[in-house]
């Protein structure tokens, strides 16, 4: 029987069976970042250990960097508990000789947006952070976990993850995406249906027409998410677009290397009669832009629809979880999507703040205002570069001038552990990958979207139906 | 880490779904560079009605009194009943260490997210998964005040004073990792040739991969 791409990888990857009967799974890299490493680091100094291989980690700060005041470094950072949690990544960075790039450097980041732009992710790898997101990298073929401190000690000691391995689901999207329709409307359609457990103990690989066709920016978003379906891994096989994207960047194979990775690269697919033990099939053509409602990515529906009503859902929890969902968002059922009015606007985060997001969003508030009643409207690059890149096509500026606040790269208003919230009540149209209680900042109010329709949001100071910008 | 063979104790019915590691200890929290301290911070939003901050004790916050943890029947639970998807989200192990600190031994739902569901074995949480059906008989003997005992190595769960019990299903290897409490990393160590082999031939056929 043939082989998914994830059954090539994990085999590919496993070191043997530990005494206890846990497989060890071998770790190409782990990127690390100052939130979960710091409890980490101190684990190895108190038991005298030291890092099993240094080059396969990569470090930036990201989490509670300010997006303000760039220029000062570290003395931006004015939470003095914040500081100490970067400046505790620049010493032990420092101490275990591992390569960072630091608050001041062009490269920091988001660490999802830093690795692939690096070529540090590379397609066949195994790629582990202490943050789940990390599911991002799947789109290049890499089998990328999210995993916990005490994990990352684990790797950061041995290199392996004990880890027993996942089952296989097939998520099949084929058809054109229609106009004003993106990755992001992918991902949170394929949430709605699945929901947030939906893919619990899978390792996800998307497949189809419609996934062929995504650039690897919109595969970056659509992998980004797999893990508010439950799925600590999405995977998407190797093509000419990554291996294109992958091509000559700082981290990425040169010369005979380059020629010996690509043949090795030519298998990264699931083989035809591979067993996949779930499916899920999606028409791409039924695909509206999407909004989030509730206060779970799994609470969403299309631009055209309505705010659902709790008390005509059968299943007892979902309902119940439907109504203090709505109440905590304070809208009421039937509410058209398109009457939600919004207070603030969030383009940035690991799924969307790639230069793609940018540009889309750039096209549709080009020549346009944010509405006067929006109190904020956010843009931060996923990373330095992007940062710059945006600026030499003009995009910073078109943002400028529609009356966008243009940041400095970091995680920002995704989680809001930084200088970035929400206020109490607020609604934002934020194209973030969490609509939790509490994620953008105490009583925010999130609605999860796509770069194109966060924009038009902006513009129009409530959701629109944005295909009509396109 | 302690190891986990048996635990008897009072439990707190907590009647959500898809409860996310944002609930269980929120971001505010998430800049200590420690392993503990986060105890106080559990459930914040839920529990207090202010927003608090890292060094807040839960004196000075205002208590949010319908929430069911703040119950003083509840008070000295030690084991939590949950629903459906409890733990998704974000890969803070802190949310296992504030519920560690706040005094859980045992985590009772009908599904965990995953990452959250091996947070838990790595610290000496036990995540107990049984039917719908049986917590919501759970949830009934909780809030009456009956004792609960949860035992590893006969994988069930009874109540005080019912004849009835629970069994549950756990990975074999997870199990015996709880009951011995065993170091993880030693425990891999310990069979460093093993990793090393792997790793040359690794090297050998993926060269691009070691840039050191």
């Amino acid at each position: 029987m043939g082989k998914t791409l994830y059954d090539k990888i994990w085999d590919s990857h496993l070191v043997g069976t530990r005494s206890d009967g846990n497989s060890l799974l071998y770790i190409d890299l782990q990127l690390l970042h100052e939130v979960t490493s710091p409890q980490a680091f101190e684990g190895l100094q108190i038991a005298k250990r030291p890092l099993w291989r240094v080059g396969a980690n990569l470090a930036t700060p990201d989490h509670n960097v300010p997006t303000e005041s760039r220029e000062l470094g570290m003395a931006g950072i004015k939470d003095l508990i914040s500081l100490e949690q970067v400046e505790t990544l620049n010493k032990n960075c420092k101490s275990f000789n591992v390569q960072q790039f630091d608050i001041l450097d062009k490269r920091q980041g988001i660490v999802h947006v830093v690795g692939p732009e690096q070529g540090a992710t590379m397609p066949g790898m195994t790629i582990v952070c202490g943050d789940s997101h990390t599911s991002t990298h799947g789109a290049f073929a890499s089998l990328a976990q999210g995993i916990g401190t005490s994990e990352v000690e684990h790797v950061m000691a041995t290199q392996c993850l004990v880890q027993n391995k996942a089952k296989n689901f097939q998520v099949r999207v084929d058809g054109p995406l229609g106009k004003g329709v993106f990755a992001k409307d992918v991902a949170l359609a394929i949430i709605g249906a699945l929901g947030t457990a939906g893919a619990t103990g899978h390792t996800i690989e998307y497949r189809g027409s419609a996934i062929s066709a995504l650039s690897m920016e919109g595969r970056m978003t659509l992998c980004n998410m797999s893990i508010e379906a439950g799925a600590r891994a999405g995977l998407i096989a190797v093509d000419d677009c990554t291996v294109e994207y992958v091509k000559g960047r700082p981290f990425a194979p040169k010369g005979e290397l380059w020629s010996m990775a690509l043949e090795n690269w030519k298998d990264l697919h699931s083989d035809d009669g591979a067993h996949f033990d779930n499916t899920l099939s999606l028409q791409a053509e039924n695909i509206e832009p999407q909004v989030t409602w509730g206060t779970s990515p799994e609470m969403v529906c299309g631009i055209t629809s309505s705010v659902p009503d709790p008390a005509v859902i059968s299943d007892p929890v979902v309902s119940e979880s439907a109504r203090l969902a709505l109440g905590y968002m304070g809208l009421e059922a039937g509410t058209p999507i398109t009457d939600i009015e919004l207070d603030q606007i969030f383009i940035g985060s690991c799924t969307n703040a790639r230069i793609e997001d940018l540009r889309i969003a750039a096209q549709v508030v080009s020549g346009k205002s944010v509405a006067k009643k929006i109190k904020r409207a956010l843009v931060v690059p996923g990373s330095g570069l992007v940062k710059q890149q945006a600026e030499e096509e003009g995009l910073a500026q078109i943002f400028v001038d529609a009356g966008f606040e243009w940041r400095a790269a970091g995680c920002s208003m995704c989680l809001g552990m930084n200088p970035d919230q929400l206020g109490e009540g607020e609604h934002c149209a934020s194209t973030s990958n969490r609509n939790f209680e509490g994620r953008q900042g105490h009583k925010g109010r999130t609605h999860l979207v796509s770069p194109a329709m966060a924009g038009a949001a902006a513009v129009a100071g409530r959701f629109v139906d944005v295909r009509s910008f396109f | 880490m302690e190891s986990f063979v048996l635990h008897t104790g009072f439990a707190a019915p907590l009647d959500r779904a898809n409860v996310d590691t944002d609930q269980i200890i929120p971001k505010q929290y998430l800049k200590s560079i420690k392993r503990t301290g986060f105890g106080d911070y559990l459930f914040d939003s839920w529990r207090f009605l202010d927003s608090g901050e890292i060094g807040m004790t839960p004196n000075e916050r205002k208590i949010n009194r319908d929430f069911v943890l703040n119950e003083p029947k509840y008070q000295g639970a030690s084991i939590l009943l949950a629903r459906d998807n409890f733990a998704c989200g974000s890969s803070r192990e802190h949310a296992v260490w504030a519920l560690q600190e706040y005094g859980f031994k045992v985590v009772i739902a009908p599904s965990f997210a995953d990452i959250f569901y091996t947070n838990c074995f790595k610290n000496g949480l036990l995540p107990v998964s049984l039917s719908e059906q049986e917590i919501d008989a759970l949830f009934v003997n909780a809030k009456q005040g009956n004792r609960i005992e949860v035992d590893l190595e006969r994988q069930c769960v009874s109540v005080e004073g019912h004849d009835s019990s629970y069994t549950f299903e756990i990975a074999e290897n997870l199990k015996k990792k709880m009951l011995s409490g065993m170091d993880d990393i030693a425990l891999t160590l310990s069979q460093s040739e093993l990793i090393e082999s792997f790793e040359a031939t690794h090297k050998k056929h993926q060269p691009w991969l070691f840039r050191d």
